[in-house]
């Protein structure tokens, strides 16, 4: 028996039509389309395209979860064990389409994914954590290196067989950390690449890493007494019921709500939507992680001008360094337009 | 300082009515080591059992694990400050029962303890399912405080370990290796043309039942300071540790600390190995500071040109790991790191809650938060509903089937930062 698999595609490699026809709704064909001919050579004897899935780059950006559904129902009426989508080379909104649709398939359905793009094709970064990605040329006349690499990803984890490294397997780096069983035990490990750092030798790092983004700190306010000050918050206050449905961890939003008028705010009023830390004193006097009723009090007593009648809120728990960064330059930049000239950025 | 191990290897763990060692066979007397563990009046039962590696046995809430040794000669006593008088070991001659272990179970954290399969999947992960173990269950008597309980705990597993060997201190064969470093004036002179190095040895101490002991004292009311190898070979650090099970470093673990051994391994050949720093991991900003700068200098006072820094726990201690990463390389003292990792179920987080880009060699002892299915087993040594509270295990983990679903930070000994086993981890 044949692994059955399903192709993504836009209009463009579909034959359908160049951007002019971008906005062309989802539809499947049986068998395969323009490059799953190819695909379909190169995953025989294993398995074999059933089925592909097409849809408008335009269409799925401006729809992007109607068309995410849609896109899945099709995928998903052909029953396959698996999905290639693209590849994308450098097409922005294509690349972006097809790590969504595999994210997709891999949250709903469950089944391996592949796509192929271009390092920095901006689809890439959004997805790499959710989907093996192909590394490819920037355009389709790298078809010929792709579809094999592809190809090749997907048959691997169809049969249930150990990925290796990106560099020896052709995909871009996932960032996703897997044990494995090595041949030394960690101390002698350690030695020998002491023994080699202090001869001068190359060695290799088991964890590169991070960079963390250190931000120099503005210099004080020179004139506090004209000053706006606005309070930013990571500790997770929002208004009773939490409106926009902040996650309590891994936040992939913050929310933007009003103060205006507001001189304190309570138990009825706010609480946290944080799951790291013990809620009950912040839901108890949500003054203690955002703390507006002191900033009234210095307002009035004229320790500066205005206090702004915005804040914004996320929860700092797991949150990625990727939507982390996002929030902080659309609030600033939110912050500015309002001619704030101060923050108070709270955590827990 | 020199010290000869004399290593006798145990093929074979059996009841008996007397307590002995010969031909590689321990006989336990199960009876008269319950009346020892009795004496202390914090303990309202106690009950010794036995498990053996591809047992169908499960034994949890593992609270430490001990390595039967006793001084054969020499000045002092083995665990100085618990069995031992305060007065310093690692010279002489020390007995240790190699392939035996005293595993101690208790429920004192709840949270905190671990799990070691005997067999199956969760075998592969932690160390002391290829030890003979000799178990003790204790349980306190009413109204005992947690810290007093994990005292009396503690106690039991070193006497308990110090009994076994006792009882084969006649015992023919074994292999004698020999540990010995000279004093620092030799030192600075031995070997010209290889690089002076030392181990920066980092103990938990963030207290409240995250601690550990030197001479029997709190971690975390040293200063950091010097030791030698040798006199951790004879149990002068023990843990005292209620934290995730997977990477607290247990007192076996001390005992035969690897990279201590590794160190000695390539002394005279690749490096020259002048000793052991020692500093603690408190929760204060000032202790941390304090002590990476105090460790850091100690270390620049030996002139040593590298060290090897081991963490032991994760979160907060990791400011203290890169504290002292970025000190030491700041001041010319080149590092290679020993950590784990928490990057989440999915491995796609980040792994450390601190990072300096000066930290760019690390071995990994692989990421903790992995999920395994331990399958049911046969027998259960413990308290099987503690896996639900087990860190890294999440209410529901005990299935209906008695198998397990947790991630691998339940496993005892599994991401050791000591660099025990050969775990690791790669990005994809």
């Amino acid at each position: 028996m044949k692994y059955k698999v399903v192709h993504y595609i836009n209009q463009f490699f579909a034959g359908i039509g160049g951007e002019e026809m971008a906005g062309h709704k989802p539809e499947s064909r049986k068998g395969f389309v323009g490059p799953g001919q190819a695909f379909n050579a190169a995953l025989a004897p294993d398995a074999e395209i059933v089925g592909t899935v097409i849809c408008g780059d335009t269409y799925f950006a401006d729809n992007l979860e109607k068309a995410e559904k849609e896109v899945l129902d099709l995928i998903a009426s052909f029953s396959p064990d698996a999905v290639v989508a693209g590849p994308a080379f450098n097409a922005g909104r294509y690349g972006t389409a097809c790590g969504a649709v595999c994210e997709a398939v891999r949250k709903n359905l469950g089944l391996p994914t592949v796509s192929g793009m271009y390092e920095e094709n901006p689809g890439v970064d959004m997805y790499r954590k959710s989907t093996y990605i192909a590394r490819t040329a920037d355009s389709a006349r790298g078809m010929k290196d792709a579809v094999p690499a592809m190809a090749r990803l997907l048959l691997k984890q169809l049969k249930g067989e150990p990925i290796g490294k990106p560099d020896d397997e052709g995909y871009i780096e996932r960032g996703v950390r897997v044990n494995f069983f090595m041949d030394k035990i960690g101390a002698e490990r350690a030695v020998d690449m002491f023994v080699k750092k202090l001869k001068g030798e190359p060695f290799t790092t088991e964890y590169p890493m991070p960079t963390f983004d250190r931000v120099p700190p503005n210099p004080p306010v020179a004139d506090m007494k004209s000053a706006t000050i606005a309070l930013v918050t990571s500790g997770g206050i929002v208004p009773k019921g939490n409106p926009d449905h902040i996650e309590a961890s891994s936040a992939s939003k913050y929310g933007e709500y009003s103060l205006a008028g507001v001189m304190t705010i309570n138990s009825s009023t706010h609480e946290t939507a944080h799951g790291g830390y013990d809620p009950t004193y912040a839901n108890d006097d949500p003054n203690r992680v955002l703390p507006v009723d002191v900033m009234r009090d210095l307002e009035k007593e004229g320790a500066f001008k205005k206090f702004h009648e915005t804040f914004y809120a996320t929860v700092g728990n797991g949150t990625s360094v990727g939507n982390a960064r996002r929030f902080g330059t659309e609030i600033a930049q939110k912050l500015k337009d309002a001619n704030v000239d101060a923050v108070i950025v709270t955590s827990t | 300082m020199e010290l000869k191990l004399k290593k006798v290897a145990v093929r074979s763990l059996l009841d008996g009515d007397k307590t002995s060692f010969s031909d590689g066979v321990l006989k336990v007397n199960r009876r008269e080591i319950v009346d020892m563990l009795m004496k202390d009046k914090r303990f309202s039962s106690a009950m010794v059992e036995l498990a053996l590696p591809g047992e169908s046995t499960r034994i949890l809430p593992v609270k430490d694990v001990v390595e039967p040794r006793c001084k054969l000669e020499g000045p002092g006593e083995v665990f100085p400050g618990f069995i031992g008088d305060v007065e310093t070991v690692g010279e002489g001659t020390t007995l240790a029962l190699v392939g035996a272990a005293v595993v101690t179970c208790g429920k004192i954290v709840g949270f905190q303890e671990g799990i070691i399969d005997m067999s199956g999947p969760g075998a592969e992960y932690t160390p002391f399912s290829k030890t003979l173990n000799v178990v003790l269950v204790v349980e306190p008597v009413e109204g005992l405080e947690k810290h007093e309980y994990e005292s009396a705990c503690r106690l039991a597993g070193l006497k308990t370990a110090h009994y076994l060997a006792s009882a084969a201190k006649g015992a023919t064969g074994g292999e004698v290796e020999t540990y010995c470093l000279p004093d620092l004036a030799k030192a600075m002179t031995s070997f010209p043309g290889l690089p002076k190095v030392a181990y920066l040895y980092m103990l938990q101490s963030q207290g409240l039942l995250h601690d550990t002991y030197v001479y029997g004292v709190d971690a975390k009311r040293i200063i950091p300071t010097l030791i030698h190898p040798n006199e951790v070979m004879d149990g002068a650090i023990v843990s005292g540790n209620c934290v995730s099970a997977c990477d607290k470093n247990n007192t076996y673990s001390h005992q035969n600390n690897p990279i201590i051994h590794h160190m000695y391994k390539r002394h005279g050949k690749d490096l020259n190995f002048v000793g052991c720093v020692i500093t603690n991991e408190n929760t204060t900003l000032a202790d941390k500071k304090r002590s990476s700068s105090y460790a850091v200098k100690l270390a620049k006072m030996l002139g040593v040109e590298g060290v090897i820094i081991s963490e032991e726990g994760f979160g907060n201690p990791d400011t203290d790991l890169i504290m002292n990463c970025r000190k030491a390389e700041q001041s010319g003292i080149k590092t290679v790191l020993v950590t784990d990792e928490y990057a989440g179920r999915d491995g796609a987080s980040q792994s450390l809650a601190d990072a300096c880009p000066e930290a760019d060699a690390v071995v990994t002892a692989a990421n903790a938060n992995e999920i395994i299915v331990l399958p049911r087993m046969e027998k259960i040594i413990g308290l099987p509903d503690t896996a639900n509270v087990i860190a890294g295990g999440f209410q529901g983990s005990l299935r209906e089937d008695g198998s397990i679903e947790v991630e691998i930070q339940a496993i005892t000994g599994a991401t050791s930062e000591l660099g025990f086993s050969r775990i690791g981890a790669y990005t994809i």
